[in-house]
């Protein structure tokens, strides 16, 4: 099997998933944030069209759905990449550098404050208020590994580390 | 009345009897303490925080919050509660973009006035300086978030009221604003433009959409022939707008103005109310007595048919087929008036003066527009109509009360009282009687039908028939009575829908009051003008009679069919939605599942799930052709072909499939696989 077929796949598993979690909260409106929880897991965030389709089954105004996923901080409307990047922002990784590190970042994955995903799906950059770690600051997050006391070296070694993993993963499946 | 207690508020009893809360009881004590998020017909949000006072015991406490409870001590005045409120104030002031001269509720803003009120000079926070769109799409209502005050009434109307929920808090702390999903515009969501939330924001940050441009622009070209047309429930509201009592009947004065202001002919909707009455009631007693598509829903109400075309459409086939009394007016007049005035069909300009914001929206109805001529080119509210005679600076109070021109301001009580809820079925049972029993109807009024209950019904015998009708205003009554429709649970004959609640007179349009009782004073108006007129009954109109005579011929007839009635279709809620289950960019065949509601209910998910498992079980999302992997089948659910009375509907490349299965489906996948096929190996 190629690539865009397994994509597709993923996409046909993805949906429904969806409809399996809607089935498995029996349809039930006042589990509305577990089963957004759930339907972000499988998506990494919330897509329109699934969130319009939650209401519907729901029997619930698409605008409440709505007000529900974008009040909590935890939920994202935007398609993140595969390796959400979070770079705490807080006071003491502030003093610390945090802002050159997010410059650093931003710049080798071409990414902005505007633009926070890459094109390839690959990277998301968020800056986040304290993550808790201020002793390690500057500190980021990928995907729940936490690095701290992160200089631009440290940085440039770990994004190369995730992309060399990328390639030979494509390769593989390449070779299979 | 029985007491529950005594309660004393600023060293006066007061005695409590069914307040819900310490506020109506402060209310009663005649303090307007100030509010913003408070409306007596609406949950209680307690947000503003502006309503508070000093219990014995509680402390400091909103009091729209706290139920009474016998031997409470209220104190509302002292030196840290009057400092609360300030600072409360300012802090709604500061989300605001205090562009208050420019603002169309300058003169009947509850920001202004509690700021004026509560002294408040100067404003500490920090204004938020973003500048958010303004949502200026729809025909009927304009959105300005800069303006928002937070207070959340207009969210809770809308899903309280109406039942709609098409508005709601979105976004956290300083970014919280209100708005559709998805940061739509209301253009394209499922609003059905009843302008509730207008009529309850305490701000001018959701407005009437304004005409009046249009309307002062064909009034000033002189090759311009402009008619009005004013609904009934304008001329006992308007008023209000000059610092006159609710309720106050200004119909002259309106006519008089309406001349000054430069109209050519000043026409009276009410004179269509009566030609709706005799079609609406001819088609419905030609129902009952086949015993078809009962019960019949009235149709004036265009938040009212938006709302059944969007969450009923299986009960479109109910609806009367009759158009609005707006637009029967301005079909005829399209008809009639040229000839009559002898000006050429293309001078005509057709405007409505209307208590509703639906009418905007439903003028522009594509049913309404015929060859690029709109039945009715321009509807202002009553509130744009009190804008337009406030900038002429004409002293309305003062103006001496005109009549309206013949034949089309020729009306009947009937068609007056069509304003209030209750008043179409009202000015139906008077028809009906006569058209049953061929006897003179002695007493003209059925009280059984007035009121302000949100549901109310009646049973009665007309002749040897008999009925049981229904009145319901707010779409949340409406949506109690069609769930029992549809569940079959129901047996009546006639249902009368207002979304307003109070009818018309409480339309979005009309000048905004924040008295408790403004709807019933409204609504009593319209009963007295209905009193004095010299006529009760649409049938004893003249002027419809010969309207029949000359153009329409029979009731119900051909001709009248052609001009005065209309259809309805199945209408999606939210503008173009493709959920892309695959995502592949060229498939040769696509299978699109309705996912819409009425789809869903009627097990869509099933289908759509059985589909992609067709799909993937045989290996049909690819083929390899001669050019190597091509993408063949690609299921994908989508939000509503508004075919949903006929649901679940999918469609297979250009095949539209109504009351799809999965074997109709398979059926037609398999021919498209096998014609693709053939096609491909030629
Ligand atoms: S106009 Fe009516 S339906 Fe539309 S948002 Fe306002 S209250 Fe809701
Ligand atoms: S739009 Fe008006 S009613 Fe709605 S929350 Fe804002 S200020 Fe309140
Ligand atoms: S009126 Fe009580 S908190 Fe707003
Ligand atoms: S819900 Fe409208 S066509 Fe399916």
């Amino acid at each position: 099997m190629n690539t865009v077929n397994t994509q597709t796949n993923n996409k046909v598993r993805q949906f429904q998933q969806v409809l399996e979690i809607i089935e498995k909260h029996n349809y039930d409106k006042t589990r509305l944030i577990t089963i957004l929880q759930q339907v972000q897991h499988e998506y990494r965030y919330l897509p329109q069209e699934v969130l319009t389709y939650v209401a519907t089954a729901l029997n619930m105004p698409v605008a409440e759905v709505y007000g529900v996923a974008t009040f909590y901080a935890h939920f994202s409307l935007e398609a993140k990449g595969k390796y959400v990047i979070k770079v705490c922002d807080g006071t003491a990784c502030h003093v610390k550098g945090s802002s050159k590190l997010l410059d650093t970042l931003r710049g080798k994955l071409r990414l902005s404050e505007q633009k926070h995903t890459t094109d390839d799906m690959l990277f998301t950059i968020e800056a986040v208020s304290c993550l808790g770690a201020c002793g390690l600051a500057p500190v980021m997050v990928i995907n729940e590994k936490v690095y701290g006391e992160v200089n631009t070296k440290k940085c440039n070694a770990i994004l190369e580390e995730i992309l060399a993993g990328e390639t030979a993963a494509a390769v593989d499946e390449n070779s299979l | 009345m029985e007491t529950k207690g005594i309660i004393n508020i600023d060293g006066i009893n007061v005695p409590i009897e069914n307040e819900k809360n310490v506020l109506e009881l402060i209310r009663k004590a005649d303090i307007e303490l100030p509010t913003f998020c408070y409306h007596s017909h609406l949950s209680t949000y307690g947000a503003c925080r502006l309503c508070v006072s000093d219990i014995d015991g509680m402390g400091i406490q909103a009091t729209c919050s706290v139920p009474p409870r016998d031997g409470m001590v209220v104190k509302t005045n002292t030196a840290e509660v009057r400092q609360i409120r300030k600072v409360n104030l300012e802090l709604l002031l500061a989300n605001h973009d205090v562009s208050c001269p420019s603002c169309s509720r300058s003169n009947n803003c509850k920001l202004q006035d509690l700021t004026r009120r509560l002294g408040v000079t100067k404003v500490r926070f920090k204004k938020t300086d973003k500048v958010e769109p303004i949502d200026n799409k729809s025909w009927s209502i304009v959105h300005d978030p800069n303006k928002c005050v937070l207070c959340g009434d207009c969210v809770r109307a809308c899903k309280e009221i109406q039942s709609v929920g098409a508005i709601e808090f979105v976004n956290r702390g300083a970014k919280t604003t209100v708005a559709p999903a998805f940061l739509k515009s209301l253009a394209d969501v499922e609003c059905v433009y009843c302008g509730q939330c207008v009529a309850v924001c305490p701000v001018g940050a959701l407005t009437p959409k304004p005409e009046t441009e249009e309307v002062w622009k064909a009034i000033n070209d002189p090759d311009k022939y402009v008619v009005a047309q004013l609904a009934p429930a304008v001329r006992v509201a308007l008023g209000e707008g000059f610092g006159m009592e609710a309720g106050s009947a200004t119909t002259g004065q309106i006519v008089a103005a309406l001349k000054r202001l430069g109209f050519d002919q000043v026409y009276d909707t009410s004179f269509a109310a009566d030609l709706t009455v005799l079609e609406e009631a001819t088609e419905f007693i030609q129902r009952k007595l086949k015993g078809e598509n009962l019960p019949q829903f009235t149709s004036c109400c265009p938040s009212w048919v938006k709302f059944a075309e969007q969450y009923y459409p299986e009960l479109l086939p109910n609806l009367s087929s009759c158009k609005s009394p707006q637009q029967m007016f301005g079909s005829v007049a399209r008809e009639t008036l040229p000839k009559l005035l002898g000006i050429k069909p293309e001078q005509l300009v057709i405007v409505s003066i209307m208590p509703c914001t639906a009418k905007k929206f439903e003028a522009k109805r594509e049913e309404f527009i015929h060859e690029g001529v709109a039945e009715v080119d321009h509807v202002l509210t009553t509130e744009g109509l009190g804008r337009m005679i406030h900038e002429t600076g004409l002293q309305f109070r003062k103006l001496t009360p005109e009549s309206f021109d013949l034949p089309l301001g020729f009306k009947t009580g009937a068609g007056v009282i069509f304003g209030n809820t209750g008043g179409v079925s009202e000015a139906v049972l008077r028809f009906a009687y006569e058209k049953i029993t061929g006897e003179k109807l002695a007493a003209n009024d059925f009280k059984m039908v007035r009121g302000m209950d949100g549901i109310r019904s009646a049973e009665l015998e007309i002749g040897s028939i008999k009925l049981k009708l229904a009145v319901a205003h707010s779409l949340s009554n409406a949506r109690i009575l069609c769930e029992k429709i549809v569940a079959g649970e129901s047996d009546y004959d006639l249902i009368e829908v207002m979304a307003c609640p109070g009818g018309c007179i409480a339309g979005g349009g009309q000048p905004i009051s924040f008295e408790p009782d403004f709807r019933e004073k409204r609504a009593q108006s319209l009963y007295n003008v209905d009193k004095q007129l010299q006529l009760h009954k649409s049938q004893e109109n003249p002027y419809v009679k010969e309207l029949y005579q000359m153009i329409l011929g029979e009731v119900g007839g051909h001709k009248a069919h052609e001009l005065l009635h209309t259809h309805y279709h199945g209408r999606k809620r939210i503008t173009e939605q493709l959920l892309t289950i695959r995502d592949t960019e060229h498939p040769k065949i696509e299978v699109c599942v309705c996912v819409g509601t009425n789809c869903f209910l009627k097990g869509s998910q099933e289908l759509l799930k059985k589909l992609m498992q067709y799909v993937t079980e045989n290996k049909l999302e690819d083929i390899v052709g001669f050019e190597g992997q091509e993408e063949m089948v690609d299921v994908k659910a989508t939000f509503c072909f508004e075919r949903c009375d006929r649901g679940p509907v999918l469609r297979v490349n250009q095949h539209v499939i109504e009351h799809a299965s999965f074997e109709k489906a398979k059926k037609v996948l398999d021919q498209e696989i096998a014609r693709i096929g053939a096609l491909m190996n030629a």
